[in-house]
């Protein structure tokens, strides 16, 4: 029956990341009263039997149904924005939102060029009025502080040149300091901080094969359930992993809604450099203009 | 630039140093630049090499350090703190603290570029305890340069101020988070309330122990962050006063200071000790060393 195909086209519209904007036009687009009615009636999905009455929509879903039909408008909104203004306001989100975003603020300190990053604190002063490490210093309390601030004020040498010895020595340092995790945490380790948030990419590669020479682990598996550590240290050296990470987990039946947003977010911010697996993951899991977008940015690959 | 070529063949023959001080004391940054890339192109030498094997001491070290342009200066003299003991503490303290936020970062840029790794590494290498706690940050801060003014923060992180000196916790996070990340006009009046507030300056509340050369260092931040003309007159004072004369630090104010605010600072000398700074500099100093001072002393941006 019409009707029935019509709940059911309606319901793949509204299930999932993003709307079907051309299924919801072409069936609500031409629906009368009745047909409306006749919808509400049989489509218990979104609607239920009220007291007093009248057909009520599902306030749950109605709630989800918004953050769906925000998506590609959010996208469209972050990809137009200057890198700079981009970064700057991902962060300033994510301090304001408290400890659960506080990866956004490493993510974008350690996967950006030190170019990118200063940018972006330029932007920060203009958009802001205070510098990005004020800002995190007054936002941000306990042992994540530290670490925030000096990964937000690096500029790193970007050249290859790299100081064999020393990278050994700090391999050492890290390898006791996650050791020693129990008594005190490596966040908190005043070395570990120094190392991670002024060495510059090449040579803390160098200390990521010598700490696995001496430990016969990975620092990043090693680091496993220290939260931004572990971001941080994926991020300055393996990015891709992290983004990987974060775009199957924003990608999966379960995802909450801070995990979606962020596939929006890396899309947007990583495009090009997306490994293209992920690709056929979107196509299945996204829906409308949104998926036509994310599709479209990865197919373009520039930054 | 006649003038150029025909004082180099001087260099080469023995070097006439009257003439190198007539051609490079009245430049700004702009024409020494020219001056060094054309002496490259004509000698096939960069001009500081070849000054380096020519002159002595005192006299080369000022001007090469006048030749090179602010931020190659600001990364050159950084990079020879890190080597060197505490007293260097202050240089790098000094750099941080007096330099605006965008002239901070060309240093951090000219160090990429001469030294192959970032300032901040080295900062954290070579500094150790609290004087790391307290650098690092600074070296690191890109701070806002506006003059917009927060009282209610001001008030806030006054009491805090007071709270943690109170304490003696003079290393204690928040203590030096306000001084290494906030703007200079935020620190101004913070600082403004502290006074009205608890009745002293802070730097008056922080003279607890003379001896401590980490207090001083914070007094000396301080001192930087809000009055620098008042910190480098004192730098000067002292250097001049000190019993044979610290050319170091005497080399470093009037080189860094002759295009920014020398003439300010000058000033403060003569109020604070009333004796004009190019007299004091004449009576300690001599030779081509006294000449190439007085004459940036004159100097006309």
């Amino acid at each position: 029956m019409a009707l029935l195909d019509d709940i059911e086209a309606l319901n793949k519209a509204f299930s999932g990341f993003g709307v079907d904007e051309t299924s919801i036009l072409s069936i609500l687009g031409n629906s009368n009263l009745e047909h409306k009615k006749s919808l509400r009636q049989g489509w218990s999905k979104f609607f239920s039997e009220d007291e007093y009455g009248f057909e009520r929509f599902d306030p749950s879903h109605v709630k989800s149904l918004k953050l769906e039909f925000k998506r590609f408008r959010d996208a469209v909104m972050l990809s137009v924005l200057h890198p700079w203004e981009r970064d700057a306001r991902l962060i300033e989100k994510a301090i304001k939102k408290g400890p659960k975003h506080y990866n956004i603020i490493v993510e974008i300190a350690c996967s950006r060029s030190s170019e990118e990053l200063l940018g972006a604190r330029k932007a920060y002063h203009s958009l802001f009025d205070q510098s990005m490490e004020e800002d995190i210093a007054a936002h941000v309390k306990g042992s994540e502080r530290k670490l925030l601030v000096a990964l937000v004020s690096a500029y790193r040498y970007e050249g290859p040149k790299v100081h064999d010895h020393v990278a050994k020595c700090e391999a050492e340092i890290l390898a006791t300091a996650v050791k020693n995790g129990d008594r005190k945490k490596p966040i908190e380790e005043e070395e570990v901080i120094m190392i991670l948030a002024t060495r510059s990419k090449p040579h803390l590669q160098e200390i990521y094969q010598h700490y696995h020479k001496i430990c016969a682990k990975s620092i990043t598996e090693d680091l496993e359930g220290h939260g931004i550590l572990k971001d941080t240290v994926e991020c300055l050296c393996t990015p891709e992993t992290y983004f990987t990470r974060v775009l199957d987990l924003g990608l999966s039946v379960d995802a909450d809604e801070e995990s979606k947003k962020a596939v929006t977010r890396v899309i947007v911010t990583r495009k090009g450099a997306l490994v293209k697996d992920v690709q056929n993951k979107i196509e299945g899991c996204l829906k409308g203009f949104y998926k036509d977008f994310m599709l479209g940015l990865i197919a373009r690959g520039e930054k | 630039m006649a003038i150029v070529k025909g004082s180099w063949v001087a260099i080469g023959w023995g070097t006439n140093e009257d003439l190198i001080i007539q051609i490079l004391a009245h430049r700004n940054a702009e024409q020494r630049k020219l001056i060094r890339q054309t002496y490259a192109e004509a000698y096939g030498e960069d001009l500081l090499k070849a000054l380096d094997k020519e002159l002595s001491n005192d006299f080369e070290r000022l001007i090469l350090l006048w030749t090179l342009e602010p931020a190659e200066r600001d990364a050159f003299l950084a990079n020879e703190a890190t080597k060197k003991w505490t007293s260097s503490n202050q240089v790098l303290m000094e750099i941080a603290c007096t330099r605006s936020a965008n002239q901070l970062l060309h240093a951090r840029q000219a160090y990429h570029a001469r030294f192959k790794k970032s300032l901040e590494e080295d900062v954290a290498h070579h500094t150790t305890g609290d004087f790391r706690k307290l650098l690092l940050p600074l070296v690191s801060s890109y701070r806002y340069e506006g003059d917009e003014v927060n009282l209610t923060l001001a008030k806030s992180e006054a009491k805090i101020l007071h709270e943690k000196i109170s304490g003696k916790a003079y290393n204690d996070e928040d203590l030096i988070r306000i001084l290494a990340t906030r703007s200079k006009a935020q620190i101004n009046a913070t600082l403004n309330h502290y006074k009205n507030e608890y009745g002293n300056d802070i730097n008056k509340d922080l003279k607890a122990d003379p001896k401590d050369e980490f207090l001083a260092l914070l007094r000396a931040t301080v001192k930087c962050l809000v009055r620098p003309e008042k910190y480098f007159e004192k730098a000067l004072r002292l250097a001049i006063n000190k019993r044979g004369t610290d050319e170091g630090a005497l080399t470093r104010v009037v080189a860094t200071r002759a295009e920014i605010d020398l003439k300010i600072i000058a000033e403060e000398y003569q109020k604070r000790s009333s004796v004009p700074l190019d007299r004091a500099i004449g009576k300690d100093t001599h030779g081509d060393y006294e000449k190439m001072l007085l004459a940036l002393l004159g100097h006309e941006a």
